[in-house]
């Protein structure tokens, strides 16, 4: 799975065709690899760096930078679970509590039927709505602790 | 100038400036971390932290990074006010929270900026309980360690090693609580400025390698101030010394040339210095039976005295890694005629070439920080990177001459590093870059040109003659009409051109087409002002040995094949690494009578009657010429043991018992400069180039050691009870000792660099005559040449007939290719294996494919060299590494390919 897909590689070029130089591509592109791969594995880290004329040093610094390029297995789907100060004074710690006892894994694991990562997020912007969830593309709250179990059942 | 009000006093200050160094140089002790005079301010520490006021009513203030804040007319501001203080007081207890407080262990100690500035923001006690987090540290090669946890995410490693030397393998990592700074993973550090990590990271992250092996803390170490001897560029380094042997070299600030930096192979290469190939005592190599022999210095100097006494025609070596001081001795005792340079014919043309090229014509020579100010660049074949590292390292800085002036006109101060690099971004040059193979510059090219050095010096001369039509047409001339345009406009618009060019291409064409090109510049410009030229030299004292005369080895060793010679003094040189064992061999064979001066034992050695141990650069005093056409001293670091001395001091006692007078009047270091001075005109000014001996300061020596050096009385305790006195300097204003005058000593002979409060490198603002400026008192040195002007007549540039044989083309490197590093373990663990470097199309031209082995041979040497397949190489070129081990440096310049059978 090393190699850059056609796919992977028609995405990061339409981005690179609106950009200056293909370093400035590098965040879209390592995000079009993990929407192909879940994640971005060292390999992948390799094949962009190599695609784009990068160091993997360089690559690395910026993936590692941003806290929603996942350079770990991730699940099918991810849990961002809000963990600012405001979630927090509206109980998301109970929230959290419930999540990781429905998934059984802990934050950052993925689950053994290979569906969830829930991760703590600071934060989804979504204070009026807290305690809040992320999952995937869909925000998620008020939510009560006794919900979470309903609400994973959601995606399958 | 403004005037500023500092805690109710007014100054002077210069408005170009920001608070931070205006505050540093008047003489107030203001902590911070992520500025750096050569990198600039970005704001991101928080230490600098002052509090500044509206206007005299406002007692309020309100606090502003020093760093980030202009010294504007008016500006009223405080140091001490509660409000910056405590703030600098938290600041430095956040950066703290997860430090390892790991001093005592810790190499950077006792001369650390961040132990500097705990102590000095008032930081005393840890109230912190929390958890610290920690890092698994990596390992980045032979030359320098890495700790992460000491670090305080400052900044400066990555700034420096990406920005300002073009490094990509050191990044910062992560966000938050958890930034590292390393590589994506374990391996050695690309660049090779690294090493200049240990001294720009305020703690304890990067540290020497080579000196963990052998560590000595800053208060215990001797020092002088000398000249690296590894390369032409003759940067200034502190070595430090104890128990007899190098522990270190550190960068020793000098306004004009080197500043602030070394490159890896100048920083790491003293460890040949305590290699175990040095020669320690007197040898007959072959003595009884082929065995060797140690002898007694009366009995060497005997024995030498008696080849001269009793050989009719005696020729001398010289070497261009020698001093000026030991050449001109055995110039004198040899004779005009009978002096060669223990050079291959290609790199000795190319040396004189070069020298003349910057005596008679126009152009002047930049210094290295001059350099950093040129606007528009054209390097004509050299390596820079490889060949003269820290040249490589200002046009690095040239490149961004006219995208930062552009920034500055936008009206950013030009120390608003933030700001400036928002502006640059990617924008570079011009640099123009024509080189037979790719490079490390290539990246900030305006444009690379990849030709043969037949191609290059005629693409050269081409370019010239765009300027000014006086220049004689060439034939050979493959660049394109637009590009020679491109080349001709940038070198005519622009405030400082500059021309470079190396003996890397083995190509005296190369040389002069460069002269030609710098002084076509006049012709086109309104200014009628010819570009600088800079030339890189492959030695320490290549431009010095060039300005005392003599023929290159070549003729040495056909004037022996003639039967003229009946003995050879050769002078710190292997002259079988130059010409190869057998040609070599042919010599000591043909030549009756050999004696060689050397630190280091080699094949040439071997083969002598007697072999002399000669002082190193650490253990003795002198002069090299560097490639600029400054001469600069060494001075000595520490006194050897008996029966090691400087290679003139050796000849001066043989020839003293040979009967040549004037040797008696070369009683000292400075009685034989002076002589050299008196003889050669162009070496007039040597004496000049730093403090004489007999200066004192409140009627006493500078001392080498500092006022804390520990365990003198015991470090020969196992040898003696009574503690030696220590041995005397009549050479020098220095003293071997801790002991001397407590006065601070103008900057040009200060040892230690130590200030009440700052015991790290960035004590150094303390001996600057302004921040970035020249060290107190003046920097040393004596630029020993100058340019000429009008009028002057353009070079001839001879090109060799067109030939269907691949052309012999050296390929540099920093690590290997100069022979006394290559012998430190760090550089030697660095170095290249042998290669044959070729186009894919000539190898297949040629029948050949990666890793087959090839016959290379010349002039009697030969090798078998591996194929390495380089696209980006020019066709119609053939790499040969210079200076490895196993292939003679005749190759390199002038190797055939045997090919076929
Ligand atoms: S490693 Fe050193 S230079 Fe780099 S950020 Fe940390 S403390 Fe600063
Ligand atoms: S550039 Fe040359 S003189 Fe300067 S440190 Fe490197 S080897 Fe030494
Ligand atoms: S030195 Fe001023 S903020 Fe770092």
């Amino acid at each position: 799975m090393a190699a850059l897909s056609s796919a992977e590689r028609a995405e990061i070029d339409a981005e690179i065709a609106i950009l200056p130089d293909a370093r400035s591509a590098s965040i879209e592109a390592l995000k079009t690899v993990q929407r192909h791969r879940r994640w971005i594995d060292d390999d992948a880290l390799g094949a962009v760096a190599e695609y784009l004329d990068l160091s993997k040093h360089e690559l690395e610094a910026i993936a590692s930078f941003y806290n929603l390029l996942f350079r770990k297995p991730v699940g099918r789907h991810v849990v961002l679970v809000c963990d600012s100060v405001s979630c927090w004074i509206l109980g998301n710690e109970a929230v959290k509590q419930a999540l990781e006892d429905s998934l059984g894994a802990a934050f950052g694991e993925v689950t053994r039927d290979d569906r969830f990562t829930a991760l703590p997020m600071q934060c989804l912007g979504a204070c009026d709505r807290g305690p809040a969830l992320m999952i995937d593309e869909d925000l998620h709250g008020p939510v009560q602790p006794a919900d979470v179990s309903e609400l994973l059942r959601r995606y399958p | 100038m403004a005037t500023i009000w500092i805690d109710g006093v007014s100054y002077e200050a210069d408005p170009s400036r920001n608070l931070l160094a205006v505050i540093l140089e008047l003489g107030f002790d203001l902590p911070y971390f992520c500025w750096h005079p050569a990198l600039g301010s970005i704001g991101a520490c928080r230490q600098c932290a002052i509090t500044q006021f509206r206007g005299e009513d406002d007692h309020q203030g309100q606090v502003v990074m020093a760093c980030m804040t202009p010294a504007a007319e008016g500006a009223r501001v405080s140091i001490d006010h509660a409000s910056a203080a405590t703030l600098r007081k938290s600041v430095i207890e956040w950066l703290m929270v997860s430090h390892p407080h790991d001093c005592p262990v810790c190499d950077e100690g006792g001369e650390c900026h961040l132990q500097d500035m705990t102590v000095m923001a008032g930081h005393t006690y840890r109230r912190s309980r929390l958890p610290k987090r920690t890092y698994i540290s990596q390992d980045l090669g032979p030359l320098i360690g890495h700790e992460m946890n000491r670090c305080i995410q400052c900044y400066r490693c990555v700034r420096f090693y990406r920005e300002y030397a073009g490094g990509h393998d050191l990044q910062a990592m992560g966000t938050r609580d958890r930034i590292y700074f390393g590589r994506y993973q374990d391996g050695p550090l690309e660049s090779e400025f690294a090493g200049n990590l240990v001294e720009i990271c305020p703690t304890g992250v990067f540290t020497d390698k080579t000196q963990a092996r052998h560590y000595t803390r800053k208060w215990d170490l001797q020092t002088a101030p000398s000249i690296c001897t590894h390369c032409g560029v003759g940067c200034n380094i502190n070595p430090g010394e104890r128990y007899g042997a190098l522990r270190r070299v550190r960068a020793r600030y000098h306004g004009a040339v080197n500043g602030y930096f070394l490159c890896d192979r100048g920083r790491y290469g003293y460890e040949f210095e305590s290699s175990d190939r040095r020669i320690r005592v007197p040898l007959a190599p072959r003595g009884e039976q082929n065995q060797a022999e140690e002898l007694s210095v009366q009995a060497a100097v005997t024995r030498v005295a008696k080849i001269l006494t009793s050989s009719r025609r005696v020729i001398g070596v010289g070497s261009p890694r020698a001093t000026i001081e030991s050449n001109y001795a055995l110039q004198r005792l040899v004779g005009a005629d009978g002096f060669f340079h223990a050079a291959c014919a290609e790199e000795h043309r190319s040396s004189l070439a070069a020298l003349d090229a910057l005596r008679e014509g126009p152009s002047r020579s930049p210094a290295l920080r001059e350099i950093e100010r040129c606007d528009a660049v054209v390097v004509l074949g050299e390596d820079l990177t490889q060949s003269a590292p820290m040249m490589a390292l200002a046009i690095r800085q040239a490149a961004l001459a006219i995208p930062r002036s552009v920034a500055e006109r936008q009206g950013i101060p030009p120390w608003h590093d933030a700001a400036i690099r928002e502006s640059v971004q990617s924008a570079r040059g011009p640099v123009f870059l024509l080189s037979p193979a790719p490079t490390k510059l290539d990246d900030l090219a305006t444009r690379v040109y990849r030709k043969t050095p037949r191609a290059i010096a005629a693409a050269g001369q081409a370019i010239a003659r765009a300027l000014d039509p006086q220049v004689p047409a060439l034939a050979g001339d493959e660049m394109d009409r637009a590009g020679i345009e491109e080349i001709a406009r940038a070198l005519t618009v622009a405030e400082r051109p500059l021309v470079v060019a190396g003996s890397g291409t083995a190509s005296e064409a190369v040389i002069n087409a460069a002269a030609n090109l710098a002084w076509a510049t006049s012709a086109a410009r309104e200014d009628d002002r010819a570009a600088e030229l800079a030339y890189a030299l492959p030695w320490a004292n290549s431009a010095g040995l060039s300005l005392l005369g003599g023929a290159p080895l070549d003729e040495a060793l056909a004037a022996a094949e003639r039967g003229e010679v009946d003995a050879a003094i050769i002078l710190e040189s292997d002259l079988d690494r130059i010409a190869g064992p057998g040609p070599a061999e042919r010599f000591l064979g043909q030549v009756r009578h050999a004696v060689v001066l050397d630190h280091i034992a080699h094949p040439t050695a071997a083969r002598a009657d007697v072999v002399l141990p000669a002082a190193t650069f650490a253990e003795g005093h002198g002069h090299l010429v560097n490639s600029e056409g400054r001469a600069q001293r060494q001075m000595a670091v520490f006194s050897p043991d008996e029966p090691i001395r400087e290679s003139w001091r050796w000849l001066r006692e043989a020839m003293m018992l040979a009967g040549y007078d004037e040797a008696d009047s070369w009683t000292g270091a400075e009685a034989i400069a002076e002589a050299a001075a008196r003889d050669h005109p162009a070496l007039a000014r040597l004496p000049d180039a730093q403090l004489s001996a007999d200066f004192r300061l409140g009627g006493a020596k500078v001392a080498r050691a500092p006022h804390r050096y520990s365990g003198r009385a015991a470090a020969k305790l196992h040898l003696n009870v009574l503690e030696p006195t220590p041995p005397r300097d009549n050479d020098s204003p220095l003293e071997f000792s801790m002991e001397g005058s407590p006065v601070l000593p103008p900057g040009k002979i200060e040892t230690t660099f130590w200030a009440p409060g700052w015991s790290s490198p960035q004590a150094l603002t303390r001996f600057q005559e302004e921040i970035d400026g020249p060290l107190r008192g003046g920097d040393p040195g004596v630029r020993l040449i100058e340019p000429a002007g009008e009028p002057f007549a353009y070079r001839d540039v001879a090109l060799s007939a067109p030939s269907p044989e691949l052309a012999p083309t050296p390929v540099v490197a920093a690590f290997g290719s100069e022979e006394l590093s290559a012998l430190a373990p760090g550089i030697a663990a660095l170095a290249p294996r042998a290669f044959l470097e070729l186009n894919p199309r000539d190898a297949a031209s040629l029948g050949l494919a990666d890793d087959d082995v090839v016959s290379v041979r010349a002039r009697g040497a030969s090798a078998r060299l591996s194929v390495r397949l380089e696209p980006g190489r020019a066709q119609g070129t053939a790499g040969i590494p210079l200076g490895l081990e196993d292939i003679p440096v005749a190759l390199s310049f002038a190797g055939e390919l045997i090919t076929g059978s």
